[in-house]
């Protein structure tokens, strides 16, 4: 009968486990508390089955132990109620898909308001890029990566002339203003996670993934590569920084544009 | 359902077989190395594949110091620690799982099962075996290569996996990966084709497809399964080999690695991503439906009751089936391809929840009104429910779009999948060893030792695996070789590190109780005789125990009912083998 008393304790444990335990999402710091909800409508509804699976069996075994004389019913099936449950989980099921799709349709449709800001990776080091006044990226292409151009930013395009690159530094970026993170690779798949943002996308080289989201909160948060990339994998870490409005602008004012980082370089060929 | 009162079926009358040779082995290399007989090619994949296991199984105890202690032991340097989780997940999911459940216990089990002499092509099936070793011991080479085995992670991402950034890359690691890959997919197409052929051709007279054991079903559907995803890795892993060695770039685009620009361009790493996991999602499927199956017989014999909704049991399966292949994607909702792909996936990945539910509540109400023999098998089935429930309830979180957001590449989905994929059916394992020992030793296994080696590889595996969850939930992503110093991890997280690593250490220690127990029991176990759970089932009717090459004797075994005639109303005992015409009691049998 141990393991009747064991599996009721496990029941237990694992409620007050889950209510008690000190280990929890860390405090959100962006637009995405939908997710946060979707997620909690998941805990009441697969706690709640977890909680009536394994008590019910439990009880089974008590109470249907093996004792001299006993012996089982034999009933092959029961259509009725293995029709009922089938359509209750149904129903179960549909009520955390739905809120979920739902949730994921904003997720992928990005306002149009929301600034571009590109992240770039590579191994083990994060870069950004800003449009510049004109508020455009310019294009970039990884066959344009060399020493003074890092970020692979297309020389011809003048919209790309004014932009912002800020390599190996930290982000920033400001509060309450939806952005569009544009994710590129320059060698292998990395991953844009940031926890308190809940969103993250893998970065794919050869490609430009994307999501978006509006900082909520002011302050300083850790970034992290999500995608195995290599044996530097745990070490690729950034910083960002939601600001208030004036302080970006100031942040933003420090930062070199592309002219100035071509500038900067060995003198370029004329072509 | 049809209703066969006592004595209104005529016997069926015995298949007129004429003494045919059935080319018993005559010489000890032939019996018991390269023997044609499936129950020796079973014990023979059980056994490599147990042996590589338990490799994998000390990679896991290194990978968890790691993150316990880290920084503690010097030779787990990143690289190592990489190459640990790589081979860990590999040898677990392939060469540990796949290879048992369908070359161990498929081999096994199907021709006894069904009543047939052996697997209808044994030479194939002897061959598949030796190709199956092959494998194993090129994987294990890349152990003693240069620059060790790859350490890309087991999804083996290109372009990383075949790039200098990660151990194995650009040495022998990667190559000796993908080549034990295409090897073993060799290996288990012949030994695939042959549970198939062998269920549909080599059934007893009276075995409809209807009346099958739910392990037969099981290990069937999981093997037509494996025959359709297999091949999608097959030529993943040759393309892969190809922009490695040859220099093409199927999976590889333009890229700046460490400031030198390649030589490759145009390919695409997502359409790597696709192939594998249109492999890799059945795959999970592959591993799980043959431990439905072994389960659910396990839960009907121990109760002693037949199993509750045996046709739905069986419609789950091929539903389980036929839906794994279109929810390969859910592995992907963060990777960058066309988010609105997450509509589909998330749906159809969401419906499977249905089918794998009924399965569920017919386990459990198999156990409603039964007669519960508190047998190690039932201990370890009962176990079994809890940790697959807790796994499959929480792949509803990763399969709902949305919600896999912030929890994908987190330790969230270490802990879902090591306890749906990993913990669940390696319980089922134990459960069947437990059961079959008997019919392929003639012994039992050691009670003391079992019960042992059942409450802690139960509660220690639930111990590791269920906090883990919570670390995912804070944030705290998979493959990290250390968190090191991290905002949002409280110093409380690496206690619980420690306390997971110290219970992964007591439930490795606790196999050398069930390793002991295997080998003790062959000499010493009690004697089983032919049928010591009293089960229905042909491979319990054989006339030796145990079974004689050709299993049967001279007389092929004719079935009269279906496998789950437990506590039938008014038979005299509490269960009639399948063999045994229809006299004494009423069976409701399910037919279709």
């Amino acid at each position: 009968m141990a393991v009747v008393l064991i599996l009721a304790l496990l029941v237990v444990g694992s409620v007050l486990f889950h209510l008690l335990s000190p280990w929890w999402w860390t405090p959100i710091a962006s637009n995405w508390t939908y997710i946060d909800s979707t997620l909690v409508i998941t805990f009441w509804i697969t706690g709640v089955v977890f909680v009536a699976v394994v008590s019910f069996m439990a009880y089974c075994v008590w109470r249907f132990r093996h004792k001299p004389g006993n012996r089982a019913a034999y009933e092959p099936e029961n259509r009725k109620l293995e029709l009922l449950l089938a359509s209750g989980t149904a129903v179960g099921v549909a009520a955390m898909l739905v809120p979920g799709l739902f949730v994921w349709d904003q997720f992928i449709t990005v306002p149009d308001d929301a600034a571009p800001v590109e992240v770039v990776s590579q191994q083990w080091l994060w870069s950004f890029r800003l449009p510049g006044v004109d508020g455009k990226l310019g294009r970039s292409e990884t066959r344009d990566i060399s020493p003074e151009n890092p970020l692979g930013v297309n020389k011809n395009d003048t919209t790309g002339l004014d932009d912002v690159i800020v390599e190996g530094g930290e982000l920033h970026l400001p509060v309450g203003k939806p952005v569009r993170i544009l994710l590129r690779s320059v060698d292998v798949l990395h991953d844009f996670y940031v926890p308190e943002f809940r969103a993250k996308m893998d970065m794919i080289p050869g490609m430009i993934t994307y999501f978006w989201f509006t900082p909520t909160r002011t302050g300083t948060f850790d970034i992290l590569c999500a995608e195995l990339c290599g044996v530097g994998h745990s070490q690729m870490r950034g910083t960002v920084v939601v600001d208030e409005a004036a302080d970006y602008q100031a942040w933003l004012e420090q930062q070199q544009t592309f002219t100035q980082l071509l500038a900067s370089g060995e003198p370029q060929p004329a072509n | 359902m049809v209703e066969i009162p006592a004595g209104s079926a005529d016997a069926v009358p015995a298949a007129e077989v004429e003494d045919m040779d059935l080319y018993h082995p005559k010489s000890w290399w032939t019996k018991y190395v390269f023997s044609q007989d499936a129950k020796i090619i079973a014990v023979q994949y059980s056994v490599t594949a147990i042996a590589i296991g338990l490799v994998a199984l000390v990679l896991s105890w290194l990978m968890r110091l790691q993150l316990a202690f880290p920084g503690t032991f010097a030779f787990i340097d990143a690289d190592h620690y990489y190459q640990f989780i790589t081979m860990h997940g590999m040898i677990m999911v392939v060469y540990l799982l796949t290879a048992l459940f369908l070359g161990g216990f498929g081999n096994y089990l199907i021709p006894l099962m069904v009543g047939a002499r052996d697997m209808v092509f044994p030479y194939a099936n002897m061959l598949s075996y030796w190709i199956y070793l092959i494998a194993v011991l090129i994987l294990a080479a890349g152990f003693f290569a240069p620059g060790g085995p790859t350490g890309a992670g087991w999804t083996l991402y290109p372009p990383q996996a075949v790039l200098s950034g990660t151990p194995g890359g650009q040495d022998w690691g990667i190559l000796l990966m993908l080549s034990s890959l295409i090897v073993f997919i060799i290996g288990f197409t012949m030994g695939g084709l042959n549970y198939v052929v062998t269920v549909l051709q080599g059934r007893a007279r009276g075995m409809t497809l209807m009346r099958m054991p739910l392990t037969v079903w099981g290990i069937f559907t999981a093997t037509v399964m494996a025959l359709l995803a297999f091949p999608a890795l097959f030529v993943a892993c040759v393309m892969m080999l190809f922009d490695r060695l040859l220099g093409t770039s199927f999976f590889m685009p333009a890229i700046v690695e460490m400031g030198t620009q390649l030589q490759h361009g145009g390919g695409s790493p997502i359409l790597f991503q696709h192939l594998f996991w249109f492999f890799g999602h059945p795959e999970v499927y592959i591993v799980a439906l043959p431990a439905f199956g072994i389960v659910s017989d396990l839960i009907s014999t121990h109760a002693r009751k037949n199993i509750f909704g045996y046709r739905m049991m069986v419609w789950a399966i091929v539903i389980i089936a036929a839906l794994s292949f279109v929810v390969w994607a859910h592995h992907m909702y963060v990777s960058g391809m066309n988010p609105a792909f997450g509509f589909f996936f998330a749906t159809t990945t969401l419906i499977i929840a249905v089918p794998t539910a009924i399965k569920v509540y017919n386990w459990v109400l198999t156990l409603w009104r039964g007669d519960i023999h508190l047998t190690l098998p039932m201990l370890f089935a009962l176990a079994f429910i809890v940790t697959f429930v807790n796994g499959g309830l929480t792949g509803l979180f990763l399969g709902n779009v949305v919600v896999d957001v912030p929890l994908s590449d987190t330790m969230f989905v270490v802990a879902h999948f090591h306890m749906v994929m990993g913990v669940a059916p390696i319980l089922v394992v134990f459960g069947a060893i437990y059961h079959w020992y008997p019919k392929v030793t003639g012994r039992m296994l050691n009670e003391v030792l079992g019960h042992i080696h059942y409450w802690v590889t139960f509660l220690g595996a639930y111990l590791i695996f269920f906090p883990m969850h919570y670390l995912g939930l804070l944030g705290v992503p998979r493959r990290y070789y250390e968190i090191g110093e991290t905002s949002f991890v409280p110093p409380s997280a690496h206690t619980l590190n420690i306390f997971i690593t110290v219970m992964a250490l007591v439930v490795g220690a606790a196999q050398v109780v069930f390793l002991f127990n295997l080998i003790w029991s062959l000499f010493r176990g009690r004697e089983a005789g032919g049928n010591p759970w009293r089960a229905t089932t042909l491979e319990w009717q054989t006339p030796q125990t145990p079974p004689a090459h050709g299993n049967w004797g001279k007389e092929l075994p004719v079935v009269y009912r279906w496998a789950y005639d437990y506590s039938v109303p008014g038979a005299p005992e509490d269960f009639i083998p399948q063999t045994q015409p229809a006299t004494g009691g009423v069976t409701r049998e399910v037919t279709a």
